[in-house]
């Protein structure tokens, strides 16, 4: 089993030095592909030029649910199987959803700002985002709050599943309190009619978009183990320094 | 059986006696809502417009703090130990202790909200709808936040980390309790919709929270 060898933090350092020089090469060069077809692509009839900031928001917001299915999975494998790399993972992935769901609220204001006239607008969708977003801050503050990481580990665990099961709760609740309050300014965007000449862009960004999150999460699991490495010769030193 | 209910009795006894607190809540909750007055200016049909909303908030936040020390005090008096040790299953006791402290700290709410509902110029049916859907809904509050108070007790840490950690999850009570109590007041939907989910938010967090809370405690006191 290839996920038994991984628990090894030495086998798993050797293993993804020698995959993430690739994995950033193909990340780089989907990007300019993406990039470059994003920039090419036509305007919209409606929105103008506007539309082109869709081929990073949509990325953005799918990676924003993407990281937090990630997370849950590892916290599984923290609660469950014990997997000693488990909790790294969960550790290193909170930053880089916390990240990629402020981009989607950044975008998707500033596209707001031509389209709707407005920076905010606390429709159902972007409420929701803004909620997940806290939850990203509240478990990124809980790893920070505890020293010992293991310790911190285990709570974490049990706060990304009890946010995975009431992740799709809250999505529901914030869908039916929008249609209570303002039913008027329910926006669509464009639909399961995509043109083609915005989705084969959009898809080609899709992908980069996952890989570059692949690349950053194995290169900050790597910085993690290197971290408590350091940190575990600190304190035996200093215990030694004491003795 | 006779386990449980031992539990569920001494926690309504200690937190009811000197040293418990459980009716600073109440205590808290009042002081809430007559602060809200000066904040939005003594209008009273605007109070009556926002009254379901302000009391939501006040019970809200008067549950999630006192639940700070749900599992606290038992971790310094080691009984929590007592308790993670004995042959009825963590997850049992946990409900238990959450529903003690239901009883003893978010029922006085309930009793207490007519009185503040006459302050915010609620009517008598208003007020009525206000209490029901605090009825129905408070418990999800109780059983969510004890995943919080169970986390706050193997980190060693409370108060703010462990609200901002539980308030969004709190969100979908909100929304529907206020719904259901708008509903009544101003329409146009009727009270039965949002009131069986807000009823099923709290039968949901009644399975989620005694296991969440386990786990977080089992896995955490060493």
């Amino acid at each position: 089993m290839t996920l038994i060898d991984l628990a090894n933090p030495t086998r798993f350092l050797a293993l993804t030095a020698r995959l993430l020089p690739w994995l950033a090469a193909a990340t780089v060069i989907l990007l300019a592909i993406g990039l470059y077809q994003s920039a090419s692509a036509p305007d919209d009839y409606q929105q103008g030029a506007t539309v082109k900031i869709m081929f990073i928001h949509v990325p953005n917001a799918w990676l924003a649910m993407f990281v937090w299915g990630v997370m849950s999975i590892a916290s599984l494998g923290t609660l469950v199987w014990r997997h000693p790399l488990a909790d790294v993972a969960a550790k290193a992935a909170a930053p880089i959803g916390a990240a990629f769901t402020f981009l989607a609220l950044l975008t998707g204001s500033l596209w707001g700002r031509p389209m709707w006239g407005t920076y905010w607008e606390w429709d159902a969708r972007l409420t929701s985002v803004l909620i997940l977003f806290l939850m990203y801050l509240g478990l990124m503050a809980l790893w920070r709050a505890v020293d010992d990481p293991s310790r911190a580990a285990r709570a974490a665990a049990v706060l990304t599943l009890v946010g995975a099961i009431n992740l799709p709760i809250i999505k529901f609740s914030v869908d039916w309190w929008n249609t209570l309050h303002q039913p008027a300014s329910v926006m669509r965007m464009g639909g399961s009619a995509l043109d083609k000449s915005f989705l084969i862009p959009l898809l080609v960004m899709a992908i980069a978009f996952t890989l570059l999150f692949v690349t950053l999460h194995l290169a900050a699991m790597r910085n993690e183990i290197l971290r408590r490495r350091v940190r575990s010769l600190q304190m035996m030193q200093a215990s030694q320094k004491a003795a | 059986m006779t386990a449980l209910s031992a539990l569920v009795r001494r926690d309504i006894r200690i937190a009811l006696r000197v040293g418990g607190g459980a009716l600073i809540g109440v205590l808290f909750f009042l002081t809430v809502v007559v602060l809200m007055p000066f904040a939005v200016g003594p209008d009273l049909a605007l109070l009556s417009r926002l009254g379901p909303a302000i009391l939501w908030l006040g019970a809200l936040l008067a549950s999630l703090l006192t639940l700070d020390r749900l599992f606290m005090a038992d971790h310094e008096d080691g009984s929590l130990d007592l308790i993670t040790m004995s042959r009825t299953p963590l997850e049992l006791a946990c409900a238990a202790k959450a529903l003690a402290h239901w009883l003893a700290a978010g029922l006085p709410l309930i009793v207490a909200t007519p009185v503040l509902g006459l302050l915010l110029n609620l009517d008598m049916v208003a007020t009525g709808a206000v209490a029901l859907t605090l009825l129905a809904g408070t418990p999800a509050l109780t059983f969510t936040g004890m995943i919080g108070a169970a986390l706050a007790v193997t980190l060693h840490r409370g108060g703010l980390l462990m609200a901002v950690l539980v308030l969004p999850l709190s969100i979908p009570v909100l929304i529907f309790g206020v719904a259901a109590s708008q509903a009544v007041i101003v329409g146009p939907m009727t009270f039965g919709a949002p009131f069986s989910i807000l009823c099923a938010l709290s039968l949901v967090s009644l399975v989620i929270g005694p296991f969440a809370a386990a786990a977080s405690l089992r896995h955490g006191l060493d």
